[in-house]
């Protein structure tokens, strides 16, 4: 996927954001700082092309890594990521998503 | 994708009525049987999975069998010898498209598909979203004649084509109502038809498609056309400007009035399933797949927003190609519910081999008693207005509002692809309008055990009927008897189906009401019933039912409250009813007026709990508050988001209408800034509307008594339920709950 353009005279997400990583990786869903939050509504509020979401394998269990495509009718990618728990994907789409905004590759 | 879906013909029944199942079934066969649910959560962390199989002469296996749903609204007009006869014609209307390239669209078509294309049809054409009049000569020929100027969707268009038999000669008129600089839309050209003449077929007139042939009795059209169409016209002559002119507004003329094939005027019976042909031929027609009426027509001024005010102002139909009201699926078996089948949630569960299905119904008590003091509304509007609702695959904003990743399971994925199975209201139509109509003639995907929505906040995840079932699983823990009756039965029957009852317990989030359901609870009220309101956003939006189609809904989304669209200005009044849409709120109603708390904040993640306000010592609330310590937190725990309150919460207010002797037992506090005040409450738009920082981001627990002896509780929060089994149902959460219930089936009045 290509990189996601900034929107020009908008927040923008930059190095002096690093600081929500750790707070998100240890609490990805809940209270979170303003700083995160603004983080999460730029990822969490992209277009429905290419977003990631989950898709339930087995309820409660286990969940493939898949984007839906923005059109309507056109069937789900299912990726070749699956996960044991919410938390996980939760952070394995945020460093996805963090690559996709700043360039940077999170371990 | 699925590969067995059904649905039923009621979602009610009475002892000894009959409910039919219509079944979709890719596998040679499947193994019905009728099971009684009490819980549908496959959360390992909760009570899990509860059904009870009971033997009944629905118990067999049944062969499968494939059947396909015909999306895609019009009108038909059924063949007359002034059509089968037409020489020379002209066609005409005004229309407003909303998706003008988006492919062959039929507007007025006197169409034969097969064998031989054949007949005359104005239509939006693909090569280039102009106006076009296409005819075919019975021999396999066709031809199709364009302005070459593209429409400007959701704009408004006279157009009309003629043909003249003895000369070939075809005109086409494309005529924008407004005038736009740089904009070259309009119209006029003459050509030669090289046709040796149009062929002739008996085929209905279509309005908003074309017809393609018959399914098992259903009319197939294709090319459905997205936007409006007002005051189609048919001449069996070539009329030239000015008569089109004469015959295009209002009343036709008596000098014209033979040469009219058909004047259509869609205002009249907005609030039925009929078009009516005001011209010589009376050639009426029938809505098919519910397009939208009582919309604005090309002549609307604003002068007046009530259709029932300016009739004529409100001649168009919004057809849509994703529209769905009855998929008239053949039914694959009766089944006749015993009389001795105890009033309750069931379903009918049909299974092949590893996918199954299940078919949700309420069994009602006979007709007129209670075998319960209490009873279980079933919020069958509200599951309608969520029927299979897409937002999860269409919405960028759905994971803002669930601050999480959305889960999609497959049911999400089918509604996805299959989109002729119809969203809900809360979706928009393919062409952005919004989705005024629901029906339960469909298979709703949604509305099923085991079914997890990405609403549902963390946890469980569930929303509407699979969360309900929390409430129907506490109620058989108790013990406590207790009968089912439907949102529908309540609207159709008032007062009698609840008459007898002593409590009525709601749904974690009976949200939308017609006034015949809101007339019957005041009246339940009024004559000493009591009502637990055991979830939140209830009583918030004025619906309507179709007069005569069943289990068909309207909502028009007006000018407050969370909307996921809006309607158009001048269309906020319903065509079901004529009555004003939108929000109880905007309608003297708010829910306070009803169940003593009202819609005042939502989110979507985590749940929270509520601190006990000094109104909980009083000694009024003190059968409610029995065994729970005066500090407890009430609810901090729960599937729901992890606690009692949570997903939308409900508050008290005097002023929308609280009784001045409520009593708030306990609030909710410390929501997450994912929880946002409603946008009733925004006058003024200011900074600081989440959790963290807004009072009125809280559910308020609620007591009053009613002056007729009757009381009212309200927990005002959609995941109470999901509180009620935690420690094994030992929790203040359904102490409370259960305190209030023994007291409410207790007759003696509240003073």
């Amino acid at each position: 996927m290509a990189q996601v353009q900034e929107p020009e005279g908008r927040f923008k997400i930059s190095a002096a954001d690093r600081r929500v990583i750790e707070e998100f990786r240890k609490n990805p869903v809940g209270h979170h700082s303003p700083q995160l939050q603004q983080v999460l509504n730029r990822f969490r509020g992209a277009g429905m092309a290419d977003k990631y979401c989950l898709v339930t394998l087995k309820p409660h269990k286990k969940w493939q890594l898949a984007q839906t495509t923005g059109e309507r009718g056109k069937p789900l990618k299912l990726l070749d990521q699956t996960f044991d728990s919410l938390e996980e994907a939760e952070w394995h789409v945020f460093k996805l998503r963090w690559k996709l905004h700043t360039g940077e590759t999170l371990k | 994708m699925l590969k067995i879906t059904a649905y039923a013909d009621k979602i009610s029944v009475v002892p000894g009525e009959a409910i039919e199942f219509k079944v979709n079934c890719e596998a040679s066969e499947y193994k019905a049987d009728l099971v009684r649910l009490r819980c549908g959560d496959e959360n390992p962390a909760g009570p899990g999975f509860q059904e009870k199989v009971i033997k009944s002469g629905a118990s067999k296996s049944y062969k499968g069998r494939k059947q396909v749903i015909h999306a895609g609204s019009f009108v038909a007009v059924p063949s007359a010898p002034a059509l089968e006869g037409l020489g020379s014609f002209t066609l005409q209307a005004y229309v407003w498209p909303t998706t003008p390239a988006k492919g062959t669209q039929g507007l007025i078509s006197y169409w034969r598909e097969t064998p031989k294309k054949s007949g005359a049809a104005l239509i939006i054409t693909k090569r280039d979203g102009s106006l076009a009049l296409c005819l075919g000569d019975d021999a396999g020929k066709i031809e199709v004649i364009n302005t070459g100027k593209p429409l400007v969707a959701r704009e408004w268009y006279f157009v009309a084509a003629s043909y003249d038999a003895k000369t070939k000669e075809v005109k086409l008129y494309q005529e924008p109502l407004k005038h736009y600089a740089r904009t070259n839309d309009r119209a006029f050209l003459k050509r030669k038809s090289t046709l040796k003449s149009i062929g002739k077929h008996d085929c209905p007139l279509i309005f908003g498609a074309y017809f393609e042939g018959m399914d098992k009795g259903r009319t197939v059209c294709k090319g459905h056309f997205n936007g409006k169409i007002d005051r189609p016209r048919i001449a069996n002559r070539v009329l030239n400007r000015a008569e089109m002119m004469e015959v295009a507004k209002g009343p036709i003329p008596a000098h014209l009035m033979s040469d009219l094939v058909g004047a259509w005027d869609f205002s009249i019976g907005i609030t039925t399933t009929r078009v009516t042909d005001t011209g010589p031929n009376r050639l009426d027609g029938e809505i098919v797949q519910m397009p939208a009426r009582a919309m604005t027509g090309y002549n609307w001024d604003g002068s007046e927003m009530s259709w029932r005010h300016a009739p004529e102002q409100y001649g168009a139909i919004h057809f849509h190609d994703d529209d769905i009201n009855d998929a008239a699926w053949e039914t694959d078996f009766s089944f006749v519910v015993p009389k001795t089948l105890k009033s309750g949630l069931y379903a009918m569960r049909l299974k092949a081999g590893k996918d199954e299905e299940y078919v949700p119904f309420a069994v009602r008590p006979p007709r007129g008693k209670a075998t319960a003091k209490a009873v279980y509304l079933m919020p069958t509007a509200s599951y309608l207005a969520y029927a299979n609702e897409c937002m999860v695959t269409d919405a960028p904003l759905a994971q803002l509002l669930t601050g999480k990743l959305s889960t999609v399971n497959t049911q999400n994925m089918h509604l996805n692809e299959r989109r002729e199975y119809g969203a809900s209201c809360y979706d928009t139509h393919s062409d952005g309008s919004g989705i005024c109509y629901s029906s339960r003639l469909r298979p709703v995907l949604n509305m099923r055990p085991k079914y997890s929505s990405w609403l549902g906040g963390t946890g469980s995840g569930l929303w509407q009927f699979n969360a309900d079932t929390h409430i129907v699983d506490w109620l058989d823990h108790t013990g406590i008897e207790y009968d089912v009756v439907s949102d529908e039965d309540l609207h159709l029957e008032g007062l009698s189906v609840i008459e007898n009852h002593q409590v009525l317990i709601t749904s974690t989030h009976p949200e939308y009401s017609s006034k015949e359901m809101l007339d019957a609870l005041e009246a339940f009220k009024a004559k000493g019933g009591r009502i637990m309101y055991l979830g939140a956003n209830g009583f918030y939006w004025r619906v309507a039912f179709h007069k005569s189609v069943p289990g068909t809904m309207e909502v028009r989304r007006g000018e407050g409250g969370i909307r996921a669209w809006e309607a158009r200005t001048g269309e906020y009044y319903m065509s079901f009813t004529g009555e004003y849409g939108g929000l109880w709120r905007r309608n003297g109603r708010a829910p306070q007026t009803t169940a003593g708390t009202g819609f005042s904040a939502q989110g979507f993640d985590l749940s929270s709990y509520y601190r006990q306000k000094p109104d909980a010592k009083n000694p009024r609330a003190a059968f409610v508050m029995k065994g729970i310590g005066a500090n407890e937190l009430i609810g901090d725990f729960g599937l729901i988001g992890g606690g009692a309150a949570g997903l939308e919460l409900d508050r008290a207010d005097r002023l929308l209408g609280t009784p001045p002797n409520a009593l708030v037992l306990a609030s909710s506090e410390n929501h997450t800034n994912i929880y946002l005040v409603v946008c009733e409450e925004i006058l003024i738009n200011y900074p600081g509307l989440g959790g963290q920082e807004n009072e009125l981001v809280r559910a308020d627990i609620v007591f009053y008594e009613l002056a007729s002896g009757g009381a009212v509780f309200s927990t005002s929060s959609i995941a109470w339920a999901g509180s009620l089994s935690h420690n094994n149902y030992k929790n203040n959460v359904a102490r409370m709950t259960e305190n209030v219930l023994k007291r409410f089936v207790d007759p003696t009045p509240f003073s």
